[in-house]
Order: C-alpha cells, then sequence, then structure tokens
C-alpha cells in the first residue's frame, strides 16, 4: 500500500459525512487530504512569490546603485570575505540536500530518519549563522557596520594598496581619484571627494546588511520552525506512527529551498562580481 | 440522524453558537474575523473622518487660522494613513471577502482558517503602531513616505508608524494568499470558474495584487527606516541616493493599491445590480475578465505618478498609453452593469441606491483620471485640488459606496437583523448629495491651480472652498447615520429568519441560513446553475445533498 493510499485510509471516515473534527491530519475545512495537500501546496508557493517580490525590489535598488557607484561599490566589496562566503554557499547548499532527503523520510513515514536529516539542516543552518556571526563581527572591528563610527577608511587603504584609489590634492582640497594601476601607471576613472566616498562605500555596506541581515532572519526563522518540526518527529518515532501528516516538512522544505536561492543570488552579487 | 429544523433566532449561529470574549478573539471562523474586521476598521473610519473634518475646517476660511500648517500636515497625514492602510484597503476583502467567499464558494471556510486570525493580529498589531505613531507628535510626512520628507526632514515617530503599515501590509498579504488558495481549493462540485459569483472572480484579482504588490511597498518602507536609523543614503540625495528611485518602488504598490480598493467595490456592484434589476450580469465574462486585466495592466502604470518628477519623458510616454488602457475594462464593467439594468425589474432599496451612486460617481473619478493620464493635461493638473477630487471620486464614491453597498445588502444575512429602510435611503441620498458637494468644487479649484497640502489659499478661491466645506459636513452626516441605525438595528431592528430577504441568486442566499450556521452548509452543496440564473426562478443555484444512510452492521459500518 502507498503512503497516499495509507493516508486516505486514516481519514476515510472524515470525508463520508459533513462536519467533523479531524484527528490532526485533516482540517476541518477540507473534504479529502488531496484537497488540503494542494491547498497547502499552492499557498506555500503564493507565498514564495511574495518572498521573491520582497527581495525582489531590494535587490533592484541594490542593481541601480551598483550600475551608478560601480568604482566604489566594486572597491568596497573587497573587503567581503570570499572564503567566508564560499563556506556558507556550500553549507546552505548541503542543507538543501538534506532538507530534501528529511522529506523523502518523511513521506516514507520514517521518522528517526525525518528527524536525523532534519537535525543535519538545523546544524548546517547553524553553521551558516555562526560564520555571519565572525563576518558581521569583522565588519564591526573594521568600522564598516553603518552606524555611528563608520568610517570607509579600511576600504580606502586595502584600495590603494591593490593601486585602485590614490589621494590627490588640488586647491587644497583632497580627493580621491578611483582607477587601475597597470605597469606601474595609474589610469584614473573617476574622482570622488572623500566625503562622497565615505557615502556611497557605507551604502554598500547599507545593502550588504540589509540583504544578507534579511536573509539571515529568513534563516532564523527556518531553524525555529526546523526545530519545531525535530520535534514533532521524534514524538512521532517514539509513538510508533505508522503515519504523519508530511505536508509541513514538506512546506518547509519549499521555505528551505527558497531561503537557500536567494543565497545564492546574494552570493555573487555582494561578493563576486567586479574581482 | 435527527433534523430538527429552528427558526430564526433560537437557532444557534455563528454569532450566537459562543459567546465568551476568547471565542471571539481566538476564533478560526471566516465570519467571526469578519466581524472583528468590521468592528476594528469602522472605528479607524471614524478616527479618519475627524482628521478630514479637521482639514475641512481649517479650509473654510482663506487665512491658516484654525490649525498652524504644521498641525495641518500632520493632519492630512492622519486621514490619509488612517484612511488608505488601516480602512480602505481591508474594507471590503477582510470584511465582505473574508465572510462571502467561503459562502459563495460553497465551502466550510477559507483554506487557512488560522493564517486568517493571523492577519487579523498583524493587522491589529501595524494599526497599534500607527496611532501611537499619530498620538506621540503625529508624522507630517503625508500618507505617501515621500522621502526626503520621510527621512531627512521628518518629524515624529515616522519609522513606528512605517513598521506599522508594514505588519498591516503582510495582514493584507495573508488575506491574499488565504483568498487565492480558496479560490482554486475550496469551491463546492459543480462551482465552475465561470459559474462563481463575479464578486469571487473581483476578489481572485484583488488577491493577486496584494500577494505581487504589497511585499514591495513593505520592503520600500523598510528601507526608509533602515535610512533613517543608519543613515544610509538609499533614498536622500545629501546622502548618494536617489528619491525617484522611492517613488517608482512605492508606487509600483501604491498604484495597484488603488485596485485593491477598487476592483472588490466592483464586484460587489455586480453583486447588488444584478440582485435588484433580478437579472443575470450583462456580459458575465467580459466582466469577469475585466477584473484581471485591471489588476493585470494596473502593474504597468505606476509611472503616471511621476510624469513631473523627472521621470524620463518616453517613460512618460508608455505610462501615459498604458494608463489608457486601463479605461477599457473599466467601461467594459460600466457598460455592462448599465446593460443590466436596462430592461431589468428595477428595485429601488438602499443598497441599488450606493451601487447607482457608485456607477455615477466612478464614471466621473475615471474619466477625470484620463486628465491626469493624458501628460500634457498632468503638467498643469498635478499636485492641485483637481487629482484630490479625482481620488477621491474613485475611492469614497467608489470603493466607500460600494463598501457602503455591500453593508446594506448582506446585514440582514450577517446579523440577522433588517436595517431601517427609510433612514438606509435618506443616508444614501445624503452621502451623494454631500460628497458631490464636497468634491466637485474641488475640480474647479484645481483647475485654478489650488495646489493640494497648503493651509491657507488666496481670498478668491473662498466661495467654493465653504461650498465644499458645507458638503462636507453633509457627507459627514450622511456617514454618521448609519453607524447610528445600523449599532441602532442589531437590537431593535426587525429580525429576519428567512434565507433569501431579497430574493437573490447566490449559495450565500439559497441555501446558508440567516445568521448562517457556524459550518455554513449542513454539509457541502452541490452546485448545478450559475450565478444571477434569475430567469429560471424555480431552480435553486444549487443544493445541499442528503445525508448518506448510515446502516449499522453493514460493509463501512
Amino acid at each position: 500500500m502507498s503512503v497516499q493510499e495509507l493516508q486516505k485510509t486514516a481519514t476515510l471516515e472524515h470525508t463520508a459525512d459533513g462536519h467533523h473534527h479531524s484527528d490532526g491530519i485533516l482540517g476541518e475545512q477540507f473534504e479529502t487530504l488531496e484537497q488540503q495537500n494542494t491547498s497547502y501546496l499552492i499557498g506555500m508557493w503564493a507565498f514564495i512569490v511574495q518572498e521573491v517580490l520582497f527581495f525582489g525590489a531590494i535587490f533592484t535598488a541594490y542593481a541601480i546603485y551598483r550600475f551608478k557607484y560601480v568604482l566604489e561599490f566594486t572597491l568596497a566589496h573587497h573587503e567581503l570575505s570570499v572564503p567566508i562566503g564560499t563556506l556558507n554557499t556550500f553549507v546552505l547548499l548541503f542543507s538543501s540536500y538534506t532538507m530534501a532527503r528529511a522529506v523523502r523520510a518523511a513521506m516514507q513515514n520514517r521518522h528517526k530518519k525525518q528527524a536525523f536529516y532534519l537535525f543535519l539542516t538545523f546544524l548546517f543552518a547553524g553553521v551558516f549563522m555562526v560564520n555571519k556571526y565572525f563576518e558581521y563581527s569583522a565588519k564591526f572591528e573594521h568600522h564598516l557596520f553603518p552606524g555611528g563610527d563608520y568610517s570607509a577608511h579600511a576600504v580606502v587603504e586595502h584600495a590603494q594598496k591593490m593601486g585602485e584609489l590614490r589621494e590627490v590634492e588640488e586647491n587644497g582640497q583632497k580627493f580621491y581619484e578611483l582607477g587601475k594601476t597597470r605597469d606601474g601607471q595609474f589610469t584614473a576613472f573617476k574622482r570622488v571627494t572623500p566625503q562622497e566616498f565615505e557615502q556611497r562605500t557605507r551604502l554598500f555596506f547599507g545593502f550588504y546588511f540589509v540583504m544578507t541581515g534579511l536573509h539571515g532572519l529568513h534563516v532564523l526563522i527556518g531553524m525555529i520552525i526546523i526545530g519545531i518540526l525535530i520535534g514533532r518527529a521524534l514524538i512521532d518515532h517514539a509513538k510508533n506512527k505508522p503515519v504523519a501528516d508530511f505536508m509541513p516538512v514538506e512546506m518547509t522544505g519549499l521555505y528551505w529551498h527558497l531561503v537557500d536561492i536567494v543565497w545564492i543570488f546574494l552570493f555573487p552579487l555582494l561578493y563576486l562580481i567586479g574581482r | 440522524m435527527t433534523t430538527t429544523t429552528y427558526t430564526g433566532t433560537d437557532k444557534p449561529n455563528y454569532l450566537n453558537w459562543k459567546t465568551s470574549v476568547a471565542s471571539w478573539l481566538l476564533t478560526y471562523d471566516h465570519k467571526r474575523i469578519a466581524i472583528l474586521y468590521l468592528v476594528s476598521i469602522s472605528i479607524f473610519f471614524l478616527l479618519g473622518g475627524l482628521a478630514a473634518a479637521m482639514i475641512r475646517m481649517e479650509l473654510a476660511t482663506p487665512k491658516g487660522d484654525l490649525l498652524t500648517s504644521d498641525v495641518y500636515n500632520k493632519m492630512f497625514t492622519t486621514h490619509g494613513v488612517i484612511m488608505i492602510f488601516l480602512f480602505l484597503i481591508p474594507s471590503i476583502p477582510a470584511v465582505f471577502g473574508n465572510f462571502l467567499l467561503p459562502l459563495m464558494i460553497g465551502a466550510r471556510d477559507v483554506a487557512f482558517p488560522r493564517l486568517n486570525l493571523l492577519s487579523w493580529y498583524f493587522f491589529m498589531a501595524g494599526a497599534a503602531c500607527v496611532l501611537i505613531a499619530l498620538f506621540r507628535g503625529g508624522i507630517d510626512t503625508g500618507w505617501t513616505f515621500y522621502t526626503p520628507y520621510s527621512s531627512s526632514f521628518a518629524k515624529g515617530e515616522v519609522s513606528l508608524a512605517i513598521v506599522g503599515v508594514f505588519l498591516a501590509g503582510f495582514a493584507s498579504i495573508f488575506t491574499g494568499i488565504n483568498f487565492l488558495v480558496t479560490i482554486h481549493k475550496m469551491r463546492a462540485p459543480g462551482m465552475t470558474w465561470f459559474r462563481l459569483p463575479l464578486f469571487v472572480w473581483a476578489m481572485y484579482a484583488t488577491s493577486l495584487i496584494q500577494v505581487l504588490g504589497t511585499p514591495v511597498v513593505a520592503i520600500t518602507l523598510l528601507l526608509v527606516a533602515v535610512e533613517r536609523t543608519f543613515r544610509i543614503g538609499i533614498f536622500d540625495p545629501n546622502l548618494g541616493g536617489d528619491p525617484i528611485l522611492y517613488q517608482h518602488l512605492f508606487w509600483f504598490y501604491s498604484h495597484p493599491a488603488v485596485y485593491i480598493m477598487i476592483l472588490p467595490a466592483m464586484g460587489v456592484i455586480s453583486e447588488v445590480i444584478s440582485a435588484f434589476s433580478k437579472r443575470r450580469v450583462f456580459g458575465y465574462h467580459f466582466v469577469a475578465f475585466s477584473s484581471l486585466a485591471i489588476a493585470i495592466i494596473g502593474f504597468l502604470v505606476w509611472g503616471h505618478h511621476m510624469f513631473s518628477t523627472g521621470q524620463s519623458i518616453y517613460a512618460g510616454i508608455v505610462f501615459s498609453f498604458l494608463t489608457w488602457i486601463v479605461a477599457i475594462p473599466s467601461a467594459i464593467k460600466t457598460f455592462n452593469w448599465m446593460a443590466t439594468i436596462w430592461k431589468g425589474r428595477v428595485h429601488w432599496d438602499t443598497p441599488m441606491l450606493y451601487a447607482l451612486g457608485f456607477m455615477g460617481l466612478f464614471v466621473i473619478g475615471g474619466l477625470t483620471g484620463l486628465h491626469l493620464a493624458a501628460m500634457a493635461t498632468n503638467v498643469h493638473l498635478t499636485d492641485t485640488y483637481f487629482i484630490v477630487a479625482h481620488f477621491h471620486y474613485v475611492m469614497v464614491g467608489g470603493a466607500i459606496m460600494g463598501y457602503l453597498a455591500a453593508l446594506h445588502f448582506w446585514w440582514p444575512k450577517m446579523t440577522g437583523r433588517m436595517y431601517p429602510e427609510g433612514w438606509g435611503k435618506l443616508a444614501a441620498l445624503l452621502v451623494f448629495v454631500g460628497f458631490n458637494l464636497t468634491f466637485f468644487p474641488q475640480f474647479i479649484l484645481g483647475y485654478m491651480g489650488m495646489p493640494r497640502r497648503y493651509h491657507s489659499y488666496p481670498e478668491e478661491w473662498a466661495t467654493l472652498n465653504v461650498l465644499s466645506t458645507a458638503g462636507s459636513s453633509v457627507l459627514g452626516l450622511g456617514y454618521l447615520l448609519p453607524v447610528i441605525y445600523l449599532t441602532w438595528s442589531l437590537k431593535y431592528g426587525k429580525v429576519v429568519t428567512e434565507r433569501n430577504p431579497w430574493g437573490a441568486r447566490g449559495l450565500e442566499w439559497e441555501l446558508v441560513d440567516t445568521p448562517p450556521d457556524p459550518h455554513n452548509f449542513e454539509r457541502t452543496p452541490i452546485v448545478t446553475r450559475p450565478a444571477y440564473d434569475y430567469n429560471h426562478p424555480e431552480e435553486p443555484t444549487g443544493f445541499v445533498p442528503k445525508p448518506r444512510p448510515v446502516v449499522v452492521g453493514g460493509k463501512d459500518g
């Protein structure tokens, strides 16, 4: 007997009569389990569409300023740590894999296996957050958090070392020239005042913190939900429940893949392009 | 199985089967959540109306004597923010959408009852933030939160108000997701897409906008709050940002948001017009698809708010063209409603009066929209009272007239009491006359060049402004009357026990008790006829199947 058939027999008594109180699987408003499950799926996809537009607006704003202040943003993004970003990308990708395994285990009603894979997913999410913590701390240390003590000093120093920024003085006023050094020869593309440079790199780090912060918030919410699901799976295992509703895991899986794919876009846009 | 037939008030219904406060605040019943929304938005409507009254009183005289310009700024901001985010956006969707969608499609509830309740709590939390911000000194940004008014130059608790709008926005998104899934998956057997009442089609189009548009304004406002907190120049030109970008992102939602307000009202009008003309809505398919067309094209016209704020002229031409296209589905609706009334047996009950008022006012509001959609006239009319008059014709003359039509039409179904018809007609008349008296002079004022958002004006505009203020007091009375007599009718109104007091078609009238049973239908109905089948009065739209006989000890037993 397939899983779907098992679940159908488990709720047959509900479909026979009008209104009824379910034993926890079939909601009172639904007629059949199939109706309930597809409703959940459509609802989750609608929520994901909503999330895409939510992040889409901020990606749009970022793209516009990336285009407008391309040199400043490129210099600022050198401060981001590619190794940690890469590590986090792989951590999240792997967590998506374990999540998919958890969904599969839930569909097969293998509660222990499901709990195990959910736990692995939770663990990877935790690793991601710990890495994020170290990354954020480093930014705070270099005064790159756009708060009261923000300073583009670290960006300027680094850019000078790479030969992409040079300080010039004209009529007693200080300027930064942004450009490239080739064969010991500096070519300036753009001249900005230190104040402008500070504002624009501040804008970059503003985007960096808002975008990765919102994403991190999504990871945290995912961890809470996964934590609850682990508990439920363990209870199902302890009670030796033959059939449990796999939809919560399925939907959390969809959400988790969304969180993953947002990062798949964030990583190259913030960390990689321009290198 | 016992089949006791209750009649009238002794039968347990959704209002009286549980009475504790918790049974209301923790209810998953879509009908009770609708009532929660109804009570809360009514309060917000009165608050917003109070601010409007202050504005009109100030403008009764040319001198800025009643309010200082600062307080005046706060007043119109209060009026706009409350009326739009706390009243118009949730009005018909959250009250009548919640109450009616499951009844109309033959379902026991919406697809996600818990999400539905959560949305009300999000809404109330948002409303609390907005109100706290307003009472702690108010905000003076205008309801649009335009930067840099809202970032560099703002006084007061702008960030808190933004958080409030953000939360209310997510309440709206949750409602949208819920309705989309409900319409897709919860229709009773036989309720095909083209048997759906047109209100359901309108709600479907509205939900699409809520899900696709609202997240954009949510993140945009969040960015404003971030800009204010951390001095990041996302939208502030002094810090390297671009205020035009804010306007793009804001109107990407806020223009479609106008359709969140008007589309459900259009759905209501379709229901009311056919019920009181006793005719099937003419051109059903066209009216249904015009809702979707408005929702889709509505996403492509936001730039017409920015013709004079530094947008490229070529973008302006495209936006102007697309805006004109919106007139087509709107006209399709209007002409089809007129064709529905034509040769119908028209009953002049209060809901019908509001519906007819809607049609007249919406036509004026829509056509003056074309003056603003044309770039050449827009330059002359933008930011004048012409615009104020235009959007009040659409939102007040359109959306609120539709809301009042719905409130009177479904009042007996919701409460089991009839409102007093004479008072209802008087109020409808007062609203119509008062509304026109208030806002028609503003078209002329705007054409003469009176700018919006100033608390004083030259002497020569005094007459028209006095007229407008006088009209607003008539309008205020027109709004106050229903508040009084509807509340009165809860206790003293004529008791309605029959299911279908209007002789209307639709599952909610034919198969649902008055007031509805907590479970709506005895069991899931089967739909056999299209909506509005007034030509076959003997044929019900659907029926509730008999219970399956229970065979004790049989194979199933």
